[in-house]
């Protein structure tokens, strides 16, 4: 068997598998770019608030504790639907996150206090807004996360 | 060791084990955050100690993989590395880089952070894995293109073989794959698209390239099985990895905004994923059978076998256990997630850079093998490591699957925080776990320096 099956036929399946499947990946991936996402991803509501808010969200480290669409750390709650959650009132969001203690919680998980200004609470939460209305394919399964 | 510029190895398996301990030491930190949530508040906060535990483990791979390249290739290009300097040179930029970005994380309010180091410029920041500053991000690409020239120069003069072109490959790809970094579109749904191109590509792509690639090196050393047969068994399991992982992306398309022609693609390639980890099993246990010499290294073939299976395991059973997408619908982003990471990187990745470490730092150090009694101390480390972290990812197994069912399942879905009080005494387990493999880690370390003049174990005629 072994005489049947040379080294050089699994070069040629490593070489053409890799190749045909990349470019299978790269067509997939041209369609899914621009005919299916711009269909679900509430992109006519993308502000410049939103994108703003996206940058208070990576330079906090938010996906350090929390998931986001399910991505992300798994010691907080999910955001994805955070908006939604919060009975779709981006002054519950913006409460919450400025009511942290700075201290913390004794013997609990706490959320640090980030003292955001109010533009950035306004932006973040606005960002978390348009998150939520991304169609996720309805993702996640429940209010909870 | 037939060629002294292999001895640079040396320097970065060293800081590999450093960074590693680092690592080690994060993780307890969050394993007790898990179940006294102000354990270390505010100081080191839970996505700090995240940040660090989870970068240290890349560099410390990183330094492994590397340390790994300029091991081997010098045996196989029978040749000197093109430039020893150059990978000295490398090496300290890499330490002081990778060590003042995590000082950065640790003395620095995160958002402080990347106002200092320029991320409006160009955002990049603040994103899983891949938060380190620009300059940081930049400093690992130049790095990177370096050792890739170094190493490259270093085959392409010598001998050509197949386990240093597939080293090669595996490395470059790395490389460009990581320069998706820097591309951060300012919509989500994109960013999280591309984000995969990094992460998924890397540890489900072009890593189990360098993971094939080391594995098969050790397996010819040690079992002194003809090449031939080594390198067909490896150009096959990679092309499996290739031909199942790179649609296998599409198992992280399923919630993100992406259509559900993903969630069939996805299920599919993915669930085939476990193949080349399955070969690979069958190819470590295949070639020792089937071995023409008796290596006095035997700690090294424990790593070798030990790493085939525990990658089958994590990156294979544990990952196959939630890719299909109904079944993904209710697991995503739980503690299966991160039971699933744990055994994966162990298996699959801190396992091989520990046997090509334990293969080749007796060598650099002068001897063929360990004394008797140095091999059964590190082969208690072995144990002591892939035991605490079977249980590590039992523990978090079951915390996922308690999780799933009160948050996603029931009748009356429970919220995050009441669910994981609930669940609290997995995580307590899982904090002695780690306690053990810290253990582990320490009985490790100690192996180096066990019996240090001892009879160290001849070479045994070929």
């Amino acid at each position: 068997m072994a005489e049947v099956f040379t080294k050089s036929m699994a070069r040629n399946i490593y070489i053409g598998g890799s190749v045909f499947f990349l470019l299978l990946f790269l067509v997939l991936t041209f369609d899914t770019v621009n005919n299916e996402i711009p269909k679900r991803d509430n992109r006519e509501n993308l502000t410049e608030q939103v994108v703003r808010g996206k940058l208070v969200w990576e330079e906090n480290n938010c996906i350090g504790c929390h998931t986001l669409l399910g991505e992300g750390a798994y010691f907080a709650p999910e955001l994805g639907n955070v908006y939604v959650r919060f009975g779709k009132s981006k002054e519950a969001i913006k409460g919450f996150i400025k009511g942290r203690p700075v201290e913390g919680i004794p013997g609990r998980r706490s959320m640090p206090q980030f003292n955001l200004t109010d533009e950035q609470l306004d932006d973040v939460a606005e960002f978390l807004k348009w998150t939520s209305e991304i169609d996720t394919n309805n993702w996640p399964p429940n209010i909870q996360g | 060791m037939p060629y002294s510029s292999q001895s640079i190895a040396k320097l970065y398996f060293i800081a590999a084990i450093g960074l590693f301990v680092g690592q080690i030491l994060f993780g307890l930190i969050m394993g007790l955050q898990y179940v006294i949530g102000d354990f270390m508040f505010p100081a080191i906060p839970f996505n700090v100690a995240r940040m660090v535990h989870t970068n240290l483990l890349i560099v410390w791979l990183l330094f492994g993989f590397m340390g790994a390249s300029y091991y081997l290739v010098p045996e196989e290009a029978e040749r000197e590395i093109y430039s020893p300097l150059l990978a000295k040179v490398l090496f300290w930029v890499f330490l002081v880089a990778g060590a003042l970005t995590i000082v950065g994380y640790l003395l620095v309010p995160y958002a402080g952070l990347a106002q200092m180091t320029g991320n409006s410029i160009l955002p990049t920041m603040g994103r899983e894995f891949l938060e380190q500053p620009l300059v940081t991000k930049i400093g690992i690409v130049i790095v990177a293109l370096g050792f890739l020239f170094n190493i490259g120069m270093t085959v392409l003069k010598g001998r050509k073989t197949v386990v240093t072109m597939v080293l090669l490959t595996g490395l470059t790809g790395l490389a460009v794959m990581f320069l998706f970094s820097f591309y951060n579109p300012e919509n989500l749904v994109l960013d999280k698209y591309f984000w995969w191109w990094v992460v998924h590509l890397w540890v489900e792509g072009v890593w189990e390239l360098i993971l094939g690639a080391i594995l098969a090196f050790v397996l010819i050393k040690v079992t002194g099985v003809d090449r031939e047969i080594i390198e067909k068994w490896l150009y096959i399991i990679i092309a499996m990895t290739l031909i199942t992982g790179i649609l296998g992306t599409g198992h992280h398309y399923y919630w993100i905004g992406t259509p559900t022609y993903w969630q069939w693609l996805g299920s599919i390639f993915s669930a085939l994923e476990p193949i080349p980890f399955f070969m690979m099993t069958l190819f470590a246990f295949n070639m020792v059978n089937r071995r023409r010499r008796e290596h006095p290294n035997k700690v090294a073939t424990l790593w070798a076998l030990g790493t085939a299976v525990m990658a089958f395991l994590g990156a294979g059973v544990w990952g196959f256990m939630h890719t299909l997408a109904p079944v993904n619908y209710y697991t995503h982003g739980t503690q299966l997630t991160a039971a699933h990471g744990h055994m994966a990187f162990y298996g699959a990745y801190v396992m091989i850079v520990l046997t090509i470490i334990s293969y080749s730092m007796p060598m650099m150090r002068g001897r063929v093998a360990n004394s008797n009694k140095a091999q059964v101390v590190e082969m208690w480390s072995f144990w002591l490591m892939t035991v605490s972290m079977t249980f590590i990812t039992l523990f978090l197994t079951a915390a996922g699957i308690l999780q799933t069912y009160m948050q996603r399942m029931a009748d009356v879905p429970q919220s995050f925080m009441v669910v994981q009080d609930k669940i609290a005494i997995f995580y307590w387990m899982r904090e002695v776990a780690g306690l053990v493999f810290l253990i582990g880690l320490i009985v490790y370390l100690v192996s180096f320096f066990v019996d240090k003049d001892g009879d160290a174990v001849a070479e045994p005629s070929a």
